[in-house]
């Protein structure tokens, strides 16, 4: 099983006080200034969650058309001028909605696949690893055992059949996404937690008399939080990956609901006639996960000290 | 070595046991997979009847105890909409993602093995930041997007290989385009770093001072140390492809394991779906096991231990 491009950097530094945080925010903010790459894709990420949150609000200043009204007379417009005389940027599709409107309205959904995604597949995939890293032993045996079966199981398989049974759904299709992809979150919070368990800060605070629950989520967590991050960064391009290609299979988001992977489908048909239908939602899928992954390796890379000095 | 070897293979085993276990709980918890096998306008008796006839009548543990049984003896039912052995109509579909699957290994090693060495031999010139660049886009690719917009310009447009369908290369070149670039920029990325890795280390120091040839030192000494996760990640992306090609052979209607399984899922055939699932665990079992051969092979460290 392809188990994600990037390897993630476990640091085990100790953990950093308030000031030092201050510092290190600064300096990555200067570094991002100096990275014209990473801030196109910090920008470009944000003009989509903007967009996706306020895509009503855009339709009722007239910024964007309504992404249902339809028109025959506009069926399948290319990018342009339209014969009514309007300017569309995207075209039109099948139906002659505007493409432009329906990409975004498509946005929510995509981005809260992914999103929610992470979310669950984080929850299950953190608190596992930290119990197997912390208590080791018999739990992690047990804890890790699952991880090498689900890791030898045909994930896409189990989501294609579990979602025909099931019915595809937008919450089966998290739930399924997030069945498939926690052990990835398991085993790094377990490696990181391994090594970490080890330093003198945990001793001190059991000595001081904290609980396992305790060590775990306040002290143990926190530190373990940007490695998370970062991979929870490059699992949410993946999943919005996932999500396109279930839809496009036709066992993700269904209609009236849209999804980019869906829009992309529909236009599957007309692929010899309407390229704009395939080709912009593509893209807008690609450069979406593009930008979720330059982000991350600039995150990791800002956080890993052997490699901070490359970017300062 | 036995012992490993023993050890690894009581491993394996484990791992196909449970994974049969996690076929039959999803195949029964997800529905009355009677009901899921037949069309929705069928009957009540029909239902029943059919429910009898593959034992779902009975309760879970006799079940269950029947299909490890069945699956120990090889068994894995009929095709309900063929009326074949599911297994061997499994297996007769299974060459051809071999075939895809090789060709698009074969190919990303061609391209990201030279890609990889060359960006850590030479490291910020033009060819690492194109590695870079391709390994980012590669992981970020919507593969059946570039699929069809490879079919546009090459099969539509150009005119120069086959939108869709089975057999030479005028058929295997856009689907093998389609799925590499992902697998080169994975493979290219972690060769850059391991080879960046090796080539910083005293040994390198060692053979550079007594004269060795660069090209020499690089490939002999450098390279066959930066195997191990090399080989770890192209089995990694060998077992992605048997189970993940689905979308491609489905656009190119290249009828592999994956397009089947799609099929089956569709016609609610679900013996050939388990087939399917068990076959393609297998086929990852196996190969997780050959990698840790190639290991105890490529590092006597680990033979000897």
């Amino acid at each position: 099983m392809a188990t994600g491009g990037a390897s993630v950097v476990v640091s085990t530094a100790a953990p950093a006080t308030a000031r030092e945080e201050r510092g290190s925010l600064e300096t990555a903010l200067r570094a991002l200034r100096r990275d014209w790459l990473t801030m196109a894709a910090t920008f470009f990420l944000m003009t989509v969650v903007f967009c996706a949150i306020f895509a009503d609000q855009l339709v009722q200043i007239g910024l964007i058309r309504d992404p249902n009204t339809q028109s025959l007379a506009l069926r399948n417009k290319a990018p342009g001028f339209m014969p009514d005389g309007t300017f569309r940027i995207f075209g039109t599709d099948q139906l002659g909605r505007d493409l432009l409107s329906r990409l975004v309205f498509g946005a929510r959904v995509s981005l809260s696949v992914g999103i929610s995604t992470v979310l669950v597949s984080g929850l299950i995939g953190v608190v596992l690893g930290l119990l197997a890293g912390y208590f080791r032993g018999r739990v992690d045996d047990i804890i890790m055992r699952i991880v090498d079966v689900q890791m030898g199981f045909p994930n896409l398989l189990l989501a294609l059949a579990v979602l025909y049974a099931a019915g595809p759904s937008f919450k089966n299709l998290i739930l399924v996404l997030a069945l498939t992809r926690w052990m990835v979150m398991a085993r790094l919070t377990r490696a990181m937690t391994l090594s970490l368990r080890e330093t003198p800060f945990v001793e001190a605070a059991k000595v001081l008399g904290a609980g396992h629950p305790r060590i775990m989520f306040l002290h143990l967590l926190p530190n373990l939080l940007s490695p998370i991050l970062v991979l929870g960064t490059l699992e949410f391009a993946r999943a919005m990956l996932s999500e396109a290609a279930l839809s496009f299979l036709g066992l993700g988001i269904q209609p009236p609901e849209s999804s980019w992977g869906l829009i992309l489908s529909q236009g599957r048909a007309y692929i010899a006639s309407a390229w704009w239908l395939v080709m912009i939602p593509g893209l807008a899928i690609l450069l979406s996960t593009l930008s979720a992954n330059l982000l991350a390796t600039w995150v990791r890379a800002i956080t890993d000290p052997v490699q901070r000095w490359r970017w300062l | 070595m036995t012992a490993y070897l023993i050890r690894r293979l009581i491993h394996s085993v484990f791992v196909l046991i449970g994974v049969s276990l996690l076929v039959f709980f999803v195949g029964r918890m997800i529905g009355d997979p009677a009901r899921l096998m037949l069309p929705l306008e069928a009957s009540e008796a029909q239902v029943e009847a059919l429910r009898a006839r593959l034992g779902f009548d009975q309760p879970i543990y006799i079940q269950l105890f029947k299909f490890l049984g069945d699956l120990a003896r090889g068994d894995f039912g009929m095709s309900i909409w063929q009326g074949v052995p599911a297994m061997s109509l499994v297996i007769s579909r299974f060459p051809a993602t071999v075939y895809l699957t090789l060709a698009v290994v074969g190919f990303s090693l061609l391209v990201a093995l030279p890609m990889g060495i060359v960006a850590a031999v030479w490291p910020r010139s033009a060819i690492d930041r194109l590695t870079t660049v391709i390994s980012v886009t590669g992981v970020s690719m919507p593969t059946f997007w570039l699929a069809l917009m490879l079919i546009i310009v090459f099969a539509v447009n150009l005119n120069w290989f086959k939108t869709s369908g089975y057999g030479g290369v005028e058929y295997l070149i856009l689907p093998v385009l389609a799925l590499s670039v992902t697998h080169i920029g994975r493979i290219a990325q972690v060769v850059r770093s391991c080879m960046l890795d090796e080539l910083s280390k005293p040994y390198i120091t060692t053979a550079r001072s007594k004269g060795l040839q660069e090209n020499e030192t690089v490939v002999r000494h450098a390279l066959r140390n930066a195997a191990i996760p090399v080989i770890t990640l192209t089995a990694d992306e060998v077992a992605g492809l048997i189970n993940g090609a689905v979308v491609i052979e489905v656009i190119f209607a290249w009828p592999g394991i994956g397009m089947l399984a799609l099929d089956a899922i569709e016609r609610r055939d679900f013996p050939v779906v388990q087939a399917d699932v068990m076959l393609v665990a297998a086929v990852v079992v196996i190969m997780n096991l050959v990698v840790d051969l190639a290991y105890a092979y490529v590092d006597p460290r680990i033979r000897y231990a």
